[in-house]
């Protein structure tokens, strides 16, 4: 179980390699990732910005990724969240998960993006032609706790 | 205490954190006094169902105690992912 909260990039690829390196016991890796749109709705975005609250952030990631673990059998989970301003286009989450077989990874990667959406303290600001505007929290996020 | 503010609670209050002395004993307490100190602060608190808090960095409700509390923490509903 890893979760990193970092400015910089990550590339997906090493990711997996990482996870995966000097083991053959995984059958099935999910990997999510999250980008930045260039568009909400009719308005472009150039840049958005992640703001977080430090200590808290992490927290929230291991408590939701100890969840994980704790409903599926997990192999591996790996759990990485930028913040800072982030150009369209940009890496802004990646979650990863393995398991033997590939329903529990299906499963466990949806449930992590799920809770990370509106249980770990983060807030998104859109900058686009007309400024700066905070992105507001969706009913439909709230809505997919109840499922799990 | 040590308050903290995120987001645009933070740009309407204008500082990122500050210590506060206080006595009140619930978050809603905390609230009422710092809406009583000027009007930023009564601008930024005038809708609470818009405002979620979190002490020592566990998400609480507003009748949440505050007896040997070192942090709260004042955002809008959070949108990660």
């Amino acid at each position: 179980m890893v979760v990193r909260v970092q400015a910089k990039d990550f590339d997906l690829g090493k990711e997996i390699s990482a996870l995966t390196a000097g083991r053959s016991d995984i059958g099935a890796i999910i990997s999510f990732s999250g980008l930045v749109r260039d568009m909400a709705g009719d308005q472009p975005v150039f840049v958005m910005e992640l703001e977080h609250y430090p200590g808290m952030t992490e927290k929230a990631l291991e408590k939701i990724e100890a969840e994980a673990n704790a409903r599926w059998e997990l192999q591996a989970s790996l759990i990485i969240h930028r913040y800072g301003p982030l150009p369209a286009g940009a890496n802004i989450v990646l979650v990863v998960t393995a398991s033997p077989h590939r329903q529990a990874a299906f499963e466990s990667a949806e449930f992590i993006m799920d809770f990370l959406k509106s249980r770990a303290p983060f807030w998104k600001k859109e900058t686009g032609e007309t400024g700066g505007k905070w992105v507001d929290a969706r009913d439909t996020d709230e809505d997919a706790l109840n499922k799990w | 205490m040590q308050v903290l503010y995120f987001a645009w609670l933070r740009e309407r209050i204008g500082i990122p954190k500050e210590q506060v002395e206080t006595s009140a004993a619930t978050v809603a307490d905390l609230v009422a006094e710092l809406r009583l100190r000027e009007e930023r602060y009564a601008l930024a608190f005038s809708d609470m169902a818009a405002v979620k808090v979190a002490v020592d960095q566990e998400i609480v409700d507003l009748n949440a105690p505050l007896a040997g509390v070192r942090e709260v923490a004042f955002f809008p509903p959070m949108t990660g992912g």
